[in-house]
């Protein structure tokens, strides 16, 4: 039954192609943690993409519940911890998988750096990597205001003030952070919300596809 | 591929008449014990990614995404944090060359320095070898920025006193918010502790809240005397019998209403 569906759709659209180039590729026997342990470290990538995965589906959870002005948006989050069923669960998971991101991130690029992952003809997708490193940091710092909590108003107040002092562009960055050149508000929240959930993670997921097709096309890099 | 004259279509088409084998590509002949990724390999990392997410949903059960109370941008007492990863540049600004006139160099200079070699690492390290010993300049760069990022971090976060933190600025519903102002131990409550513990014993950031305190009527009346912490003794300088009252408006206005 399945065979025939299956059948179905690919004499009409030829699709074994497709997802063939998608799931037909070697994994060499230096990267596979079955046959030597040590290389548990190329888990780290993997584990990356799992947690901006997990991201993605508990905030997409957390924007059915959060409000995006600054009367209501403490109280969507605190009825969302408090009052919705498995809320608190949801918002933890965004809440560590952010921090956990960083971190396999972090030890990603270790990976990489030291085993010189990035020589020539990988130059590129290093820099591609990199450049989702600065997303990353950027959806941490847009996320963080949020909840509109004071650590989240604060922490949003002087990374403002630092992005003020850069010169000759600096009051212009913060005006279009923050709506503002001096108030961090509803102007501020609107932004960082519109960031947070529409342009930078329409940045990761092309960076994300580059850094794929690139690693699809030039294979994993060889054993030391 | 089939090219050129005799190609077949589906209908009116462009896809090919001709169905393809769908056999996985045969990888024996590839060096070492290679395997295909689909369906062999997928399956055990499958498992990877199930023991890894057992771990992460037991952290998240383990402990609640904080949250503290709703931003109050008058407060002047609140000491801006910014969230751990970020620690090291926040820290970094605090040292003498990099802060005050020189704040450029701790804004953009040094993290400019430091990212724009990571973006550009390829061709700073562009030698031949890839093994760590053969490009001891760049490792031990490396190795220098990691252990920085880490000294700063550890430096910025260990003097925070995380628990108090988290104490001191519980998260409190802005309609709960509401005491008994007719209570006879209020105005000792506004002479003396209000300052710091907030107008509604939420809390600020100089004291903890009072509304859900665990401690006991004597604890109170004894910190009120001698102090606790960071709060000096002597807080409170009324006579006994006023204290009496200030004690009996705290643990009245408790929450769970004790």
């Amino acid at each position: 039954m399945l065979q025939k569906l299956y059948d179905w759709i690919d004499e009409r659209v030829d699709i074994t192609p497709i997802w063939r180039d998608i799931a037909d590729h070697e994994v060499p026997e230096h990267v596979n943690p079955a046959h030597h342990f040590s290389a548990f470290v190329y888990c780290f990538g993997g584990l990356t993409f799992f947690v901006v995965v997990i991201q993605i589906l508990s905030g997409m959870f957390l924007t059915m519940y959060y409000v995006h002005d600054i009367e209501n948006a403490w109280r969507s989050v605190y009825y969302l911890q408090i009052d919705v069923a498995h809320g608190q669960i949801v918002r933890g998971m965004h809440h560590w998988g952010a921090s956990v991101v960083i971190v396999m991130l972090f030890l990603h690029t270790l990976r990489v750096f030291f085993q010189g992952a990035y020589k020539k003809p990988r130059e590129l997708n290093w820099m591609v990597g990199v450049l989702l490193f600065f997303t990353i940091l950027g959806l941490g710092f847009t996320g963080y205001l949020l909840p509109w909590d004071n650590k989240a108003y604060f922490a949003t107040q002087v990374g403002l003030e630092i992005a003020e002092q850069v010169p000759l562009i600096g009051p212009e960055i913060k005006t279009l952070l923050a709506g503002d050149p001096d108030i961090v508000g509803a102007q501020t929240l609107s932004r960082f919300f519109a960031i947070h959930v529409f342009f930078l993670p329409g940045a990761l997921f092309a960076l994300m596809a580059i850094h794929f097709i690139l690693i699809r096309r030039q294979g994993i890099s060889g054993p030391l | 591929m089939h090219k050129g004259k005799g190609m077949k279509f589906v209908g009116d088409s462009r896809v090919s008449a001709e169905r393809k084998s769908n056999i996985p590509k045969d990888y024996s002949e590839y060096p070492g014990r290679t395997e295909a990724f689909w369906p062999n390999f997928l399956l055990k990392e499958w498992l990877v990614g199930a023991v890894f997410l057992v771990g992460f949903l037991t952290l998240t059960l383990a402990h609640p995404a904080p949250l503290e109370g709703v931003a109050d941008p008058t407060s002047s007492s609140y000491i801006p944090l910014p969230d751990w990863y970020f620690l090291f540049l926040y820290e970094l600004l605090k040292y003498q060359f990099a802060s005050g006139p020189f704040v450029l160099f701790g804004i953009l200079v040094l993290p400019g320095i430091a990212f724009g070699a990571l973006l550009l690492a390829p061709f700073l390290d562009n030698g031949p070898g890839r093994r760590p010993h053969q490009r001891p300049v760049a490792v031990t760069m490396m190795l220098l920025a990691v252990a920085s990022v880490v000294w700063l971090t550890y430096e910025s976060a260990s003097v925070v006193n995380w628990e108090e933190r988290a104490e001191a600025n519980k998260p409190i519903h802005p309609d709960e918010m509401t005491v008994d102002t007719s209570h006879p131990g209020y105005e000792f409550y506004e002479a003396n502790c209000m300052t710091c513990h907030g107008g509604n014993l939420e809390g600020t950031g100089a004291g903890p809240a009072l509304l859900d305190t665990e401690k006991t009527a004597e604890e109170i009346a004894t910190i009120a005397r001698e102090g606790i912490g960071g709060m000096g003794p002597n807080m409170f300088q009324g006579s006994d019998e006023e204290l009496e009252k200030l004690v009996d408006f705290i643990v009245s206005s408790k929450q769970d209403g004790e």
